[in-house]
């Protein structure tokens, strides 16, 4: 597959499109694994849902 | 109720069966108000979590096989004879100016559920979903200059196409803002409905732009009245990563919707943990 003599700003936007697209799965996993941990911190203070589900409790 | 009745709701930010009620009324209206609770418990946070939980590995999973499909037709693709091999950058620009557009309406239609039918998750899609639309609104307009500075000797016009997208981008960062400004989640949904709705004016001009004026950017060549003009070559590798870019967004959005439910939980928890406190 020969890119021609542009190929250095197709390379260019497909590593940027790879770059930002993996930035927005780690932000969101990072941010799901923090949610999840503050709630179980305010589990283990005894912080309970008016539920009385467990705060931890995800689903 | 509204959205301010469910905001302190540690549990579910959503409705609740009022089951004393329920059992005063009449059997008709009762059975009535029974029928409608499949709706309502769509709108059950807990539930959602529940839906979330099963969809997403299946989401992910095929988001990943489109992608890589997609990539795969996209490099094997010819060349085009005026564009040369820039024309591999439409594959990814396309799609990302399409959902640029695509999630603000979205965000359209959660502020509606925000402002009319004040469902609870409403405000939840729109938060979640502003971050991912602004990226690919980003990624368009850098993968547009990327693409104009070989074709059209220039990485930036100020013409209609590329002007509008850019406020749109600084929409997307508006609205980003201004949730976070807005401690009360109630009163920044509400403020955020209002500006995303102002802010869908924009995107009728962004797509008839390059028909009410004279730009630089080309005219529309697949979404057109008398069906696309690309050669199958070129629109099917585009029509795969448009879906897969699509499917990408939905499995983020889910994600980001599930992260921003907990967010909350969090928030109201904390209150109750606040109010427990002794003086």
């Amino acid at each position: 597959m020969s890119l021609g003599p542009y190929a250095s700003f197709i390379v260019t936007s497909y590593l940027l499109v790879t770059v930002v697209v993996l930035v927005l799965i780690a932000w969101i996993a990072i941010d799901y694994r923090r949610q999840k941990q503050r709630l179980r911190e305010l589990d283990a203070s005894g912080v309970v849902r008016r539920s009385g589900r467990s705060a931890a409790e995800v689903q | 109720m509204g959205w301010t009745d469910y905001r302190f709701d540690a549990d579910q930010l959503s409705l609740r069966r009022d089951e004393t009620k329920q059992a005063t009324l009449p059997a008709a209206t009762a059975a009535i108000i029974t029928d409608n609770m499949t709706l309502i418990d769509l709108a059950n946070p807990t539930r959602f979590l529940t839906l979330t939980a099963r969809l997403l590995p299946w989401l992910a999973a095929l988001t990943a096989i489109l992608l890589l499909a997609g990539l795969y037709q996209s490099a094997v693709a010819p060349d085009d004879y005026q564009q040369g091999a820039t024309v591999k950058i439409m594959f990814i620009h396309v799609p990302n100016a399409w959902l640029s557009m695509f999630v603000w309406g979205v965000m359209s239609l959660a502020a509606l559920g925000t402002l009319v039918w004040r469902h609870p998750l409403a405000d939840v899609a729109a938060k979640a979903a502003a971050p991912i639309g602004a990226a690919f609104t980003f990624l368009a307009l850098v993968t547009g200059s990327l693409w104009g500075r070989p074709m059209w000797g220039t990485y930036w016009e100020w013409d209609a196409r590329l002007t509008s997208v850019l406020i749109l981008f600084l929409m997307y960062l508006g609205l980003i803002a201004l949730w976070r400004a807005v401690e009360d989640p109630a009163r920044a949904a509400r403020a955020a409905a209002i500006l995303t709705l102002v802010g869908a004016i924009n995107l009728p001009i962004i797509k008839f732009s390059v028909d009410w004026w004279n730009t630089l950017h080309q005219p529309a060549s697949v979404i057109r009245l008398g069906g696309p003009t690309l050669d199958r070559a070129f629109l099917i590798p585009l029509l795969v990563m448009a879906a897969a870019f699509s499917l990408l967004f939905a499995t983020l959005h889910l994600a980001a919707m599930r992260n921003e439910i907990l967010r909350r939980r969090v928030r109201a928890l904390q209150m109750i943990q606040a109010r427990q406190r002794p003086a």
